[in-house]
């Protein structure tokens, strides 16, 4: 790590005037901290928390065949997708294993607009460039930054700024002039949280940042808090909790399997998905309560009650709101039940732990009642 | 009281040293949210790694800066690991070892670890 030169993001001067602490994250140096990962992580779960996600790759794939091309890759169904909408979706590989998990969306009347993860950009772009065919042609957005703010105050903070954002429900997204310039934006996020997810022009991204952080409700949160916020809300780290030998239904992410998707069979990776989902699959991904001792972290053992390590750890950690210890990991769907008494095995100790549901922490999106 | 290059610190009295991490440690590695201290009876070497401690985002190991036997674990820790930020050179110390060779040999002064922090 210490080799790689590190990319910057547009805010990197600004993160070091917060002092923030930083560090390598995804080939870039990020802000870790600001004044502290348990105070940020509460302030974004009481307030509003700011996020610097630049690092993120952001692109647009337009072109007549655009939706088609995207499909071949991806289980969701866009061609339904409507105007103003966006769905989480994974980007499969030939196996059906997860080569990223991704946002794609229609914010404008110009094709999708694609956010993938920071650590997989150059992959992913690389390898949708080489498949896509037809007309479709994907346009990496490197002059933009992207800022996320979230949390129970987040949505007043931003109606300040443009009335019109209180309008938009959970993952509903839009291309609009905000703070003068033009922004892609998006009800979403990474922490469980209401808020919105601001893509905005490089040279545009201090000023924007800055102009948030005026209200006090508002403090900048690093990547600590980012992980733990998205710990607790169940949500999976790619490169972690799901990777290219991750199928989603290994994964528990069956929901971003679109019916009509699985009834045509047409994107990478069905064969494998379809036979998961008939047969089950051998492993499975559970939220687990730790009952006892340290927290269990990426690469702790998970044993049956017999001692027997039947899987892995993937993400684990402190649950700042829950003051307890709670994990993401693998097991055979048998052990997948909740409820099921199981060991996790933390420096050659074995502590009690049990399957929970996910989310951990109850997640407070934004949803629109029905008109 | 005297310091390592691993940011241990070490307090004698008499054979007994009370040993713990640097303020400079503590504030390193953010809020402190669980820590593992050693058992009374167990015979620790100088450089072995005989606690844990860890951070939201990590686990990282303490290294002894002495050899002897542990007489006492704080404890305090396991309920109150926060304790580690609060006062990382008083009350939130990390064991007391009997040791057999009360020198300071390998370990810095206050004056000495504070010119070595200005070199990080």
């Amino acid at each position: 790590m210490t080799d790689e030169i590190l990319k910057t993001t547009p805010l990197n001067a600004a993160h070091r005037a917060l002092g923030a602490r930083m560090v390598g994250f995804g080939g870039y140096d990020m802000p870790v901290q600001y004044e502290g990962v348990l105070a940020e992580h509460r302030w974004t779960r009481e307030h509003a928390g700011l996020f610097d996600v630049s690092h993120m790759g952001q692109c647009k794939i337009t072109g007549e065949d655009a939706t088609a091309q995207f499909e071949r890759f991806v289980p969701g169904d866009y061609a339904i997708l409507k105007a103003g909408r966006q769905k989480y979706s994974l980007l499969l590989n030939a196996e059906g294993g997860i080569m990223d998990d991704l946002m794609a969306g229609r914010p404008d009347h110009d094709g999708l607009y694609v956010v993938v993860n920071a650590g997989n950009k150059d992959a992913d772009f690389a390898f949708l460039k080489a498949n896509l065919s037809g007309d479709a042609k994907l346009t990496v957005l490197a002059d933009r930054a992207l800022i996320a703010i979230q949390g129970p105050e987040a949505a007043e903070v931003m109606a300040a700024h443009e009335p019109l954002l209180a309008e938009m429900g959970f993952m509903d997204c839009a291309r609009l002039m905000l703070f003068g310039c033009d922004c892609f934006i998006s009800r979403s996020g990474y922490t469980g949280e209401d808020g919105y997810e601001i893509s905005v022009p490089a040279d545009q991204a201090e000023r924007v940042w800055t102009t948030i952080l005026k209200d006090a409700r508002v403090k900048p949160i690093g990547l600590g808090a980012r992980d733990s916020l998205r710990l607790e809300a169940g949500l999976p780290l790619h490169g972690h909790d799901i990777d290219p030998s991750t199928s989603p239904v290994e994964g528990a992410l069956t929901f971003a399997l679109s019916k009509s998707r699985k009834e045509r069979a047409d994107f990478n990776g069905a064969a494998r998905i379809l036979k998961e989902l008939a047969d089950g699959p051998s492993r499975v991904r559970v939220g687990l309560s730790v009952k006892e001792g340290a927290p269990a972290r990426e690469g702790a053992e998970i044993a049956d009650m017999d001692g027997k390590v039947i899987g892995n750890v993937t993400s684990g950690g402190p649950s700042p709101t829950l003051g307890r210890n709670i994990a993401m990991g693998y097991v055979p769907p048998e052990f997948a039940d909740l409820g099921t008494e199981l060991k996790v095995i933390v420096r050659g100790r074995p502590a009690a732990a049990e399957v929970v549901a996910m989310p951990f922490v109850a997640q407070r999106y934004y949803r629109k009642p029905k008109a | 009281m005297h310091f390592s290059k691993d940011h241990e610190w070490v307090q004698f009295d008499g054979d007994i040293a009370t040993v713990g991490i640097t303020k400079f440690a503590a504030d390193a590695l953010g809020d402190v949210v669980f820590v593992e201290t050693p058992d009374a009876g167990k015979t620790v070497s100088k450089g072995d790694s005989f606690a844990v401690v860890e951070s939201v985002k990590a686990a990282s190991d303490v290294y002894a800066p002495v050899s002897g036997e542990v007489i006492e674990g704080n404890a305090a820790l396991a309920s109150a690991p926060e304790t580690v930020n609060a006062d990382p050179e008083g009350e939130g110390w990390f064991a007391k070892i009997k040791v057999s060779d009360a020198s300071t040999d390998g370990l810095m002064d206050r004056a000495a670890y504070d010119a070595f922090l200005a070199t990080l």
